[in-house]
């Protein structure tokens, strides 16, 4: 029981950040059609910039002033690059992205040196929040939940009950109709898309110092918001908290089982000797696997189910 | 008559004293092969700052051969294959030394292809010394005459761990989690075997191997290691995977002392330290706070660079190159490689030797625990706060293990 409760909140509050991560993305691919191989750069340079402000001015301006930062090298990346490789269609669009994210880390090293920085978690919100059976819950990882609960709330707020989310949602599948009503369209793109990369950097405030802030750390999860992003259905807000909180739960309970295939057939009465055919891959344990699941359901949901959990789109 | 034996004498004397030095003055060029970019890049661009530092302190009369290094950085990306292109530029551009030791994967690839480089192009020769590759294997079935290790390997540092261990009453169940990969597994082998030995008693209660680099959120390990009930905890893990580890154990507020391999390595002191006081032992050839020269050079390094000097074993590597070099009277790789073989020569740790056998050197080994810099202990690692304190020093003599390495010597 104990081991249980643990695990289930470690496994929703992973699942929680991986939401904060991929939401970002999977707003811009909903609104722009463009699948932004840059965004988890844009995560590491919201953990920078949060670096830099909290050593200077304090975290709580941070939580502020760093994903604004990010906005504006979104916005800027789209209005001057994004913007002219578009009419080229997907496929240059998805390449500039690439590229820029190999731009990014580069960067990063010139201007933050190669190795790890001292990003901490500020004293207010270092601690324990409750203890539960003697294990210890961190109030930041609270911190880190509550975050991501109320951007999923905001961000469904803003697109459903608000003048300018209607114009978004409007100039997605009319853009011609809402131009001719005098709205400028590229802008409320350019807006998406600093607005996606604000997200990424603000789940970036918040992961860097729960994690450990370092030029490698986009590479780290690149690969997990796009198992995210596809498992929940492409461009689906509500799709991408399900496939997060999921793939967080899974993970984490995946670490805790033991058993192998190799135990499994043996219940059933086989004998198996480490001579028989493919013995190292059947004594595989399920805890060693773990945190290549992701990818298993990446493949899976692309076999099974391509629109992802609850995407409308095919494909 | 007297006269005459009296010049011959002097000339007999003056021969042998301009061969005593025939090698001094001459420059000797070390290709160092690591990964200068990517993800491991701090690391590899720290010691090739450390390995020019150290060739500027002992070049000339600071060294007893009286040779100058010129220690040119060139670039493998950490992967094996390019390591192995790398060699065929340094090769092509005339050094005859190379070293690397970040990844036994690279070590093993370089270990056998300078093997065949040097059986195929005899006359250009090349010696490899190995400053941080730890796996066993290229000390035993896979020894090479021309690979030198400097570092302790995993055994070694197993026998040492578990001998500091099993005086330890306190430790009673042990948990191992490493890395799934070579060295990870050799952690975990070589110190179940240790243990079994010196002390049947203690249980490992349990064992986990994590895919390299692949875990974002240790918390779920941390709740596994508590419901075994583990008393200690030991890794081999290094970067990422280590501070994560550390963090998520602070944040669950679970008390143990973890013994880690690589907790100096760049930007692992400074994850520690945020993550607030914890217990951290180290086993390594080093420990924070030399007095003396190492001491001394640890300082201008880090006034120098703003960075830390760790890799002590390099120390040792040019030491031991110029100890062969006055030995062999000669820069020749040949006979600088057989000079080297069961020499014995003052290292940072006092007496040191190259093992005859199978080229690894038998060295002393320290237990150091992170804590707060103090008046004993003054060095603060990356201007964190902490430092790596000695708690105990394991002679060479303990540490070291048989080896089954049937070494080939070129004829």
């Amino acid at each position: 029981m104990e081991f249980y409760t643990i695990s289930l909140l470690n496994g929703i509050s992973y699942g929680l950040l991986l939401f904060m991560l991929s939401s970002g993305l999977t707003l811009i691919f909903s609104m722009m059609g463009v699948l932004n191989f840059a965004h988890a750069s844009f995560y590491m340079l919201g953990a920078y910039f949060a670096y830099t402000v909290t050593a200077t001015i304090g975290f709580w301006p941070a939580l502020l002033i760093a994903p604004a930062l990010v906005c504006l090298v979104g916005a800027a990346f789209e209005r001057y690059c994004l913007r002219r490789v578009h009419k080229f269609g997907h496929v240059p669009e998805l390449l500039i992205t690439f590229g820029l994210s190999y731009i990014i880390v580069e960067l990063v090293q010139l201007v933050w040196g190669r190795s790890s920085v001292d990003y901490r978690v500020p004293v207010a919100l270092d601690g324990p929040l409750f203890t539960l059976f003697g294990t210890q819950f961190p109030m930041y990882r609270g911190f880190m939940m509550l975050v991501a609960v109320l951007m999923l709330i905001s961000i469904w707020l803003l697109l459903t009950r608000t003048r300018i989310g209607l114009v978004i949602q409007a100039a997605l599948t009319h853009p011609e109709m809402v131009e001719s009503l005098g709205h400028n369209v590229p802008r409320v793109l350019m807006l998406v898309f600093g607005g996606g990369c604000a997200l990424a950097g603000l789940a970036g405030v918040i992961g860097g110092n729960a994690f450990v802030t370092e030029p490698t750390m986009a590479l780290s999860v690149g690969g997990v918001i796009f198992v995210v992003v596809v498992v929940g259905g492409m461009g689906s807000l509500a799709g991408a908290f399900v496939a997060s909180l999921l793939i967080g739960v899974i993970q984490t309970f995946a670490v805790a089982i033991d058993a192998s295939m190799l135990s499994a057939l043996q219940i059933l009465g086989l004998k198996l000797t480490p001579s028989t055919f493919g013995y190292e891959l059947l004594k595989l344990k399920l805890s060693q696997v773990a945190p290549i699941l992701p990818y298993l359901f990446l493949v899976l949901i692309l076999i099974f189910r391509p629109k992802g959990l609850l995407g409308t789109r095919e494909g | 008559m007297k006269f005459a034996v009296k010049t011959l004498a002097l000339a007999a004397m003056a021969v042998s004293m301009s061969a005593a030095y025939a090698q001094k003055g001459e420059t000797v060029k070390i290709a160092m092969i690591e990964g200068l970019s990517g993800p491991m890049a701090n690391v590899g661009q720290n010691q090739l700052k450390s390995w020019q530092f150290i060739a500027e302190q002992l070049n000339g009369a600071n060294n007893v051969a009286g040779v100058k290094f010129e220690i040119v950085g060139m670039d493998s990306k950490g992967a094996p294959q390019e390591a192995l292109n790398t060699l065929k530029a340094a090769s092509d551009q005339g050094f005859r030394y190379i070293v690397q030791g970040n990844g036994s994967g690279a070590a093993l690839a370089l270990s056998d292809a300078v093997g065949k480089y040097n059986e195929r192009n005899p006359g250009k020769e090349i010696v490899y010394l190995n400053y941080a590759a730890v796996d066993p294997a290229l000390t035993n079935e896979k020894c090479n005459y021309w690979h030198f290790r400097l570092d302790a390997d995993t055994s070694q540092k197993m026998e040492a761990l578990t001998s500091f261990m099993k005086d330890q009453p306190k430790v009673k169940k042990v948990y191992l989690l490493n890395q799934n990969y070579s060295h990870g597994q050799q952690v975990a082998k070589y110190f179940k075997e240790g243990m079994a030995r010196k002390r049947p008693d203690v249980q490992i209660v349990g064992e986990d191997l994590v895919p390299l680099g692949q875990v974002k959120d240790f918390a779920p390990y941390v709740a596994k290691i508590k419901q075994s009930g583990a008393d200690t905890l030991v890794s081999g893990n290094w970067g990422a995977d280590l501070t994560l580890l550390v963090k998520a154990l602070n944040d669950s507020g679970l008390k143990m002392p973890l013994y880690a391999y690589y907790a100096g390595v760049s930007g692992t002191p400074t994850a520690l330290a945020a993550g607030g006081d914890s217990e951290v032992y180290q086993i390594a050839y080093n420990h924070s706070n030399y007095p003396g020269t190492m001491g001394k050079l640890m300082g201008e390094f880090q006034k120098k660079f703003g960075d830390d000097f760790y890799t002590f074993s390099i120390y040792n590597g040019l030491i031991l190159l110029s100890e062969g070099m006055a030995k062999a009277k000669s820069t020749d790789p040949v006979k600088v490689a057989a000079a080297m073989e069961g020499l014995r020569f003052k290292g940072f740790n006092g007496d040191s030797e190259m093992r005859k056998s199978d080229h690894q050197m038998q060295q002393g080994l320290y237990i150091s625990k992170w804590q707060k810099v103090d008046a004993k202990n003054p060095y603060n690692v990356e201007k964190t706060g902490y430092t790596f304190a000695p708690v105990k020093y394991i002679e060479g003599y303990v540490a070291s293990t048989p080896t089954s390495c049937q070494m080939k010597r070129p004829s």
